[in-house]
């Protein structure tokens, strides 16, 4: 144990007073180490659930049925990389760098939404994925808008502008397949069938057992619990999905008039696990991809690197200043 | 202020980080890029607004980098890029030093004085 | 179906939407994240491009996914697989610097389309500049990024004769001048870029034609294979 200087008790002091005023902490205020690293594994770990989602979706850009189809899924993923890049932005102000954030993802230090170690079979899985996948993650999302820490913050608020289009396009495509011939309607429910209870695995475990939720609820980074979130979802879907002319594949969804939310069935935690633990269906061809992808690249990106030194040093040269001949 | 960065900086934050999280003493792989802060004028007679930052081998690509990451949605008419090292920013730990002293000169702001109702145009 | 086979948006639509297909293959797979942003959006001005094209032809989507690989009227080029980044970047090169001039020769006229041409000018500009842009910087980049460079501009040259075969229905394009303004700048950047301009023909050995008459090359099959196949799979259905 270290002894705790008296400016770092005030600095702390000045901290609390911030969050507690539902200020927003800035890049170069002083904070808590563990306030820091909480937030750089969270900040990290949403990015690279970004453009890690960005693969189930982008399997079926080819082979999209219509050109407005495929206009959207392209879109959509473009906006994937995006945000990715927007919350590894973020991630740069705590002073943990993308290059090194990537590392960690493609050697497993670091994770993401293990949502996406499901496959995508066949197009309705398009349609869940924006209706129930990203509905869960604005759910998730919305309340961080107001997180205490202003970078990140920002960043939702731009992913959440950006992401209100994703769902809409999700439910859209389900619901003309509902409406269409029998093959898609099936096509749609066995979609809905496959992607319900991964979705309400996505706000994580339940309250009692999970490991940074009290901390992150004082710190004002989050702000609401993962079993209230996954009510507030189950409760904004059930209609949602009746409108669909879909089932949700739960026998014991009913209504509770004392609680005033719709009650749902036991969540398979087992299978929640294994998924993290890298079981999933497809955890080895995601992560896979990502790294190929990373490491294929890394010519273009020493070719570029390359290319600016090169045209530094001629600038310099011109202007005269020594700076080539060293 | 806020788009100031830690790292390559010796403020108190950079410090109170672990080295585990802010990668701070790790060298440069050659193919990583620097960092660049956007600016974005959303439209004429706006001032450019901080957007965001990303990486990019230089200046050019910056720019256009930019231009496909923030304004995909039609959201500027005009854009800047800066390296982010070479930003000046103020310390927070100076706050009281450079903000405070403007604090106390209402007489700055035209709510200070009194104007006789009916006197218009002023 | 209603479909005017002879309108010149065709093969210009179906350039678009085959260049598009490809750009879309490149969706997580891009050498930087940046890049997963840049190619995205080229690929979504061609689709666009490629929707209003198709529709002054027929109906969008019974042209693209119900046509046989015989009728599509695209250049070879741009069907070309997209290889390593190198080869995509030539591609992109050799097709926007093209598809600028005869778009900014086709906004002028006031022909069916002008109107097309004349917004599609400034996106394919923009998809000439991402393209020349990283010329310069895998050419003189590393030793590897050149070699890899040159080797995808000397693979593609093959197909660029082509580009100057004269469409049916766009009679009043200068095409052999358009060959000159192309070979010119073609060879400015390549020079900037300290790459030479490929010395071998710009067509096949065999004079049959080319995508324009609806000879493609075998990877061509396999795409719309791939495109087709779930629209297909469910006749008359809406999606």
């Amino acid at each position: 144990m270290t002894t705790i200087a008296p400016e770092e008790t005030a600095r702390e002091a000045v901290f609390d007073a911030t969050v507690a005023a539902d200020e927003r902490i800035e890049p170069r205020d002083w904070m808590p180490d563990a306030y820091r690293s909480s937030l750089v594994r969270q900040i990290a770990q949403h990015a690279h659930s970004e453009i890690i989602g960005m693969q189930p979706e982008a399997n079926w850009i080819t082979r999209a049925p219509s050109l407005r189809r495929k206009a959207i899924l392209m879109a959509k993923v473009q906006d994937e990389a995006g945000h990715g890049l927007y919350l590894y932005s973020a991630a740069e102000t705590l002073g943990a760098g993308r290059d090194e954030l990537l590392d960690k993802l493609h050697s497993g230090r670091q994770k993401y939404s293990s949502i996406f170690n499901y496959p995508t079979l066949t197009w309705a899985d398009v349609g869940a994925i924006g209706w129930l996948v990203d509905g869960a993650a604005i759910t998730n999302q919305v309340p961080l808008c107001r997180c205490s820490y202003g970078p990140y913050a920002r960043a939702m608020i731009r992913v959440c502008k950006e992401e209100s289009f994703h769902q809409r396009q999700g439910y859209e495509l389900l619901l003309t397949l509902s409406r269409g011939t029998d093959a898609q309607h099936a096509m749609a429910q066995d979609a809905v069938n496959r992607w319900w209870w991964p979705s309400l695995m996505m706000f994580g475990p339940p309250d009692d057992e999970s490991a940074h939720s009290a901390q992150s609820m004082a710190w004002k980074i989050k702000r609401h619990s993962n079993d209230e979130l996954r009510q507030r979802f189950v409760d904004i879907c059930v209609p949602q999905a009746e409108a669909l002319g879909l089932t949700l594949p739960d026998p014991d969804l009913r209504w509770n008039e004392e609680r005033g939310h719709w009650d749902f069935g036991p969540i398979d935690w087992a299978e929640f696990r294994e998924v993290l633990k890298g079981n999933g269906p497809c955890n080895e061809e995601r992560i896979g991809r990502r790294r190929r992808a990373h490491e294929e690249g890394a010519w273009v990106r020493e070719a570029a690197a390359a290319h600016a030194a090169r045209k530094a040093r001629n600038a310099a040269r011109t202007a005269g200043t020594g700076e080539a001949t060293r | 202020m806020t788009t100031a960065r830690p790292s390559g900086t010796s403020t108190p934050s950079a410090a109170a980080a672990s080295p585990a999280d802010t990668g701070a003493g790790a060298a440069p792989h050659p193919a990583d890029w620097p960092l660049w802060e956007v600016f974005v004028r959303s439209r004429r007679g706006l001032s450019h607004t901080h957007a965001g930052s990303l990486h990019a081998p230089d200046a050019e690509m910056a720019l256009r980098n930019a231009r496909d990451l923030y304004t995909r949605r039609s959201e500027g008419v005009s854009l800047w890029v800066v390296p982010s090292a070479q930003i000046t920013a103020s310390s927070p730990d100076e706050k009281d030093e450079f903000f405070e002293p403007a604090g106390d000169k209402p007489y700055r702001h035209p709510t200070f004085y009194e104007i006789p109702e009916g006197v218009h145009h002023l | 179906m209603t479909q005017r086979t002879a309108t010149p948006a065709l093969p210009l639509g179906d350039d678009a939407l085959i260049l598009s297909h490809r750009l879309g293959e490149w969706a997580g797979n891009a050498p930087v994240l940046e890049e997963e942003v840049a190619l995205a959006n080229i690929a979504l001005d061609l689709l666009g491009q490629a929707r209003v094209l198709l529709s002054l032809a027929g109906d969008e989507d019974e042209l693209a996914y119900l046509r046989e690989e015989r009728q599509f009227r695209n250049l070879q080029l741009v069907e070309q697989p997209n290889g390593d980044f190198a080869h995509t970047i030539a591609r992109q090169l050799y097709f926007s610097t093209y598809q600028e001039l005869l778009y900014a020769h086709l906004a002028t006229g006031d022909g069916e389309l002008a109107p097309l041409a004349a917004k599609a000018v400034k996106e394919v500009a923009y998809h000439r500049d991402h393209a020349e842009q990283w010329t310069l910087r895998l050419g003189d980049g590393t030793d590897e990024s050149h070699t890899r460079m040159q080797r995808a501009l000397d693979a593609l040259w093959r197909f660029t004769g082509e580009l100057f075969e004269p469409v049916e229905g766009l009679d009043t394009v200068p095409w052999p001048a358009l060959y000159d303004r192309w070979t010119a700048r073609i060879t400015a950047i390549l020079e900037r870029a300290t790459l030479s301009v490929p010395e071998g023909p710009q067509r096949g050995a065999w004079t049959a034609g080319g995508g324009r008459q609806g000879l493609h090359t075998e990877p061509f099959g396999r795409l719309l294979a791939e495109m087709q196949h779930l629209h297909r799979s469910h006749p008359g259905a809406t999606w």
